[in-house]
């Protein structure tokens, strides 16, 4: 047997407080971050009467997205999938330049720990009295740091769990009814599991999620390069470390500084590691030492790993755009444009008015009593507007082929209400001298026209003869 | 132990491990991680006591909350039909011709008599309704008995040529083989072929005509354009329930056809009836 336990209880990280350009920026983006979140389904947005005037807004229950102009509709789901692929690619853009800068500074685990920590430090001090706090006995004073501690995060979990719903609803009423109990089930079961899971990886959970339950570390391995800019400690310059009376000759003190603050309790000075989410906070902290010391700064920094033959002989490094810049990255943007370029295309060419048209080819077509053939289709009509629309639907080949509308007695008009899709079963008509009865395949477009607002749209699809 | 190794670059224990020189150092696991694999066993107990989950001798074990999927389904299927309640009232109620095609209501009979139409009807007149040698096409214009909505639902509740339902729609045609020559058939046919086809034997056709007016005109109709009330189809246009060539027209006089359809009235509730007839009228022949 091992003289060890196979399981360690979780050391506890006590990062300290730091001050300095990094931990600034990371302010500043955690207050642009959790503004966006908290405050965008407030913002509302004027679409007249008949549809919300929610900005953005996730509307499940009638299948529709609205972002500010924008609408989505269910069968324009591709305008998502774009959206998540470009934010894969940018991922991969950022990873393979700056390392893991989205771990670092926005990625929610990070920002919401962030605050958490705040809270921690405002309650129960800096890191020596917290670790003082954490190894004392359970007295009254303790109980009271560590109970306010919980109920502060409590509350904070849960305006990020309500924060989430918003997105679903609109937002006031939904505030409203949340208030008085009457909101739907759903709404609660969220909210109250938004709420468990921010307390939890928030408060408990912190680094152990970035490194157990995230997938993203492992990944980001094969994304880096010795070109990538990441933290990084310049063991050239720093090693060999001790304290100064030791009349060690490298720049690094070993006071520490740079593992105290580390949130995720690691030593950069040993080097690349999984655990680190490259936050800089280690950066500013020996930035400080070396401050006071009087040595430059940049003892810990951003740089690319394959600069360091260059630094240990001391010629001047390669510049940071030319590490920014190299083909993996220019590929990358190639792409990342090339899709976003595509999408915005895509949303300028949409209409308000749209039909897709699907032929029934069971059976491919009808004969008649008198020879004329028969083709079935289903077309469906939306109207994405917020007003009803008299639609008049025709084909390009008016004279050969005759166009019926179910259950519509011979007219070829359909009433549309507002922001709706509506399902025509459309039978078109070859007489029997027509070449399209006889003949295998004739090409067909259908038009749908507004006539008062002048708009139109058409569907190619093809007539089934007899053939 | 004797023969336990210390790995010398970070001071911890191997297990023993080697793969190709590279051996696995004992680092341990997080506590936590262990309590959450005891609390997941925990909850597979649990959740195997409270639904069915032991495979027993005859069926699994029930679980105290009594959980089924049948009984999910059954609700699920109860909620409908409580939500579907007042359009089914409505439907009973309301004169099916009189319906109308932008409703509700219709599009409800329309999707119930859907389901019908491909559970008890597919079979013969297949799954797009369109029929096949010996059962009628439903898509187009040409009706043995009519199709406007009260004689479709005629046909679907007493069927044809039965011999279960009293008000069946009954009608026989005889076989001529027992009573003209086979001569006197070839010249019917060739008449019949002459009314829609460009290429026949006038001669024959001639001929055909006379035998024709005396046999075959009293339900077919002097023009071969059928008759309705006995479900005789109309021989001069396009359609042929067994087949327009030669061949088979001679095979249809000689041993005639007698197609049947089962009274559906007997099988299927009123209302399910009601809304395959308003499903079959919708496909483009009604009337
Ligand atoms: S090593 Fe530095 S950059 Fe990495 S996680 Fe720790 S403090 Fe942040
Ligand atoms: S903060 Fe800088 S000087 Fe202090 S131990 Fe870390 S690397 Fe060395």
């Amino acid at each position: 047997m091992s003289s060890q336990s196979l399981y360690a209880a979780q050391e506890p990280v006590f990062p300290r407080r730091v001050k300095g350009k990094f931990r600034n920026l990371k302010w500043w983006i955690m207050a642009v971050t959790l503004g966006i979140y908290y405050l965008t389904p407030w913002i509302r947005w004027d679409r007249g009467p008949n549809l919300p005037d929610q900005a953005v807004l996730v509307d499940m229950a009638s299948r529709r997205f609205y972002f500010f102009w924008i609408e989505i509709w269910p069968h324009e789901f591709y305008f998502v999938a774009g959206l998540l692929i470009m934010a894969g690619l940018g991922l991969f853009l950022f990873t393979s330049a700056l390392g893991r800068v989205w771990c670092g500074y926005t990625c929610p685990q990070t920002v919401w720990t962030d605050l958490f920590i705040l809270v921690e430090r405002w309650i129960e001090g800096d890191r020596n009295a917290r670790v003082r706090l954490y190894h004392g006995e359970w007295n009254i004073r303790k109980w009271r740091l560590r109970l306010t501690k919980w109920v502060v995060w409590l509350a904070i979990a849960v305006a990020t769990g309500g924060a989430w719903v918003f997105y679903f609803t609109d937002a006031p009423t939904l505030l409203r009814d949340l208030g008085n109990y009457s909101a739907h089930p759903v709404a609660y079961g969220t909210i109250a599991i938004l709420t468990a899971t921010t307390f939890l990886f928030g408060g408990f959970a912190r680094e152990q999620i970035c490194i157990y339950a995230c997938p993203w570390p492992r990944i980001q391995a094969a994304m880096m390069d010795p070109d990538t800019i990441t933290v990084a400690y310049r063991d050239w310059r720093g090693e060999e470390r001790g304290k100064k009376h030791e009349n060690k000759t490298g720049d690094c003190i070993d006071c520490m500084a740079c593992v105290n603050v580390c949130p995720m309790g690691i030593d950069i000075r040993d080097g690349q590691q999984m655990e680190c989410i490259t936050c800089a906070l280690c950066i500013d902290a020996c930035d400080d030492v070396m401050g006071k010391i009087g040595k430059p700064r940049g003892l810990i920094d951003y740089l690319a790993l394959s600069d360091e033959p260059a630094e240990r002989a001391g010629t001047p490094a390669t510049p940071i755009w030319k590490h920014v810049l190299r083909p993996r990255t220019l590929l990358y943007t190639a792409m990342w444009v090339s899709i976003g370029v595509g999408l915005l295309y895509a949303l300028f060419i949409r209409t308000d008015l749209e039909l897709a048209v699907s032929p029934v080819r069971n059976p491919t077509y009808v004969l008649q009593s008198d020879g004329a053939v028969r083709n079935i289709y289903d077309i469906r009509l939306r109207n994405k507007t917020g007003d009803a629309r008299i639609l008049h639907l025709s084909l390009t080949s008016d004279e050969i082929l005759r166009i019926d509308l179910e259950g519509r007695d011979g007219l070829r008009q359909l009433e549309i209400p507002a922001d709706t899709t509506i399902l025509q079963r459309v039978y078109v008509t070859a007489r029997p001298n027509d070449a399209a009865a006889s003949l295998h395949i004739t090409d067909l477009t259908f038009w749908v026209e507004d006539l008062d607002a002048n708009v139109r749209a058409n569907q190619a699809t093809t007539f089934n003869g007899r053939e | 132990m004797s023969d336990l190794k210390v790995d010398e670059e970070t001071g911890v224990e191997t297990t023993g491990h080697v793969w190709d020189g590279i051996e696995e150092l004992n680092n341990p696991l997080p506590r936590w991680w262990l309590w959450t694999l005891y609390a997941c066993i925990v909850w597979a107990i649990a959740y195997s006591i409270a639904y069915p989950a032991w495979p027993m001798l005859s069926g699994a074990t029930s679980g105290v909350l009594g959980y089924s999927s049948r009984g999910e389904v059954a609700e699920d299927i109860a909620a409908h039909e409580a939500k579907n309640q007042g359009l089914v009232v409505e439907f009973a109620a309301v004169e099916l011709a009189a319906l109308d095609p932008a409703s509700d209501l219709n599009r409800y009979a329309v999707a119930r008599g859907g389901s019908v139409f491909r559970a008890q009807c597919s079979q013969c007149h297949g799954s797009g309704a369109a029929g096949g040698v010996g059962y009628p096409n439903l898509l187009d214009n040409d009706w043995l008995w009519g199709g406007d909505m009260d004689n479709i639902t005629h046909s679907i509740r007493h069927g044809i040529r039965n011999d279960t339902d009293d008000d069946a729609r009954y009608s026989e045609m005889p076989a001529f083989s027992e009573i003209l020559e086979t001569e006197e058939i070839d010249a019917i046919v060739e008449y019949v072929t002459s009314l829609s086809m460009p290429e026949f034997d006038a001669g024959m056709a001639e001929m055909g005509t006379v035998l024709f007016q005396d046999n075959c005109a009293s339900c077919h109709g002097e023009k071969a354009t059928g008759d309705r009330d006995l479900g005789a189809p109309n021989l001069a246009d396009a359609i042929w329930l067994y087949g327009g060539d030669r061949e088979a027209l001679k095979y249809t006089v000689e041993n005639a056809r007698f197609g049947v359809m089962p009274a559906w009235g007997q099988r299927l509730t009123d209302a399910d009836v009601r809304a395959v007839s308003v499903y079959v009228h919708s496909l483009g022949g009604g009337e």
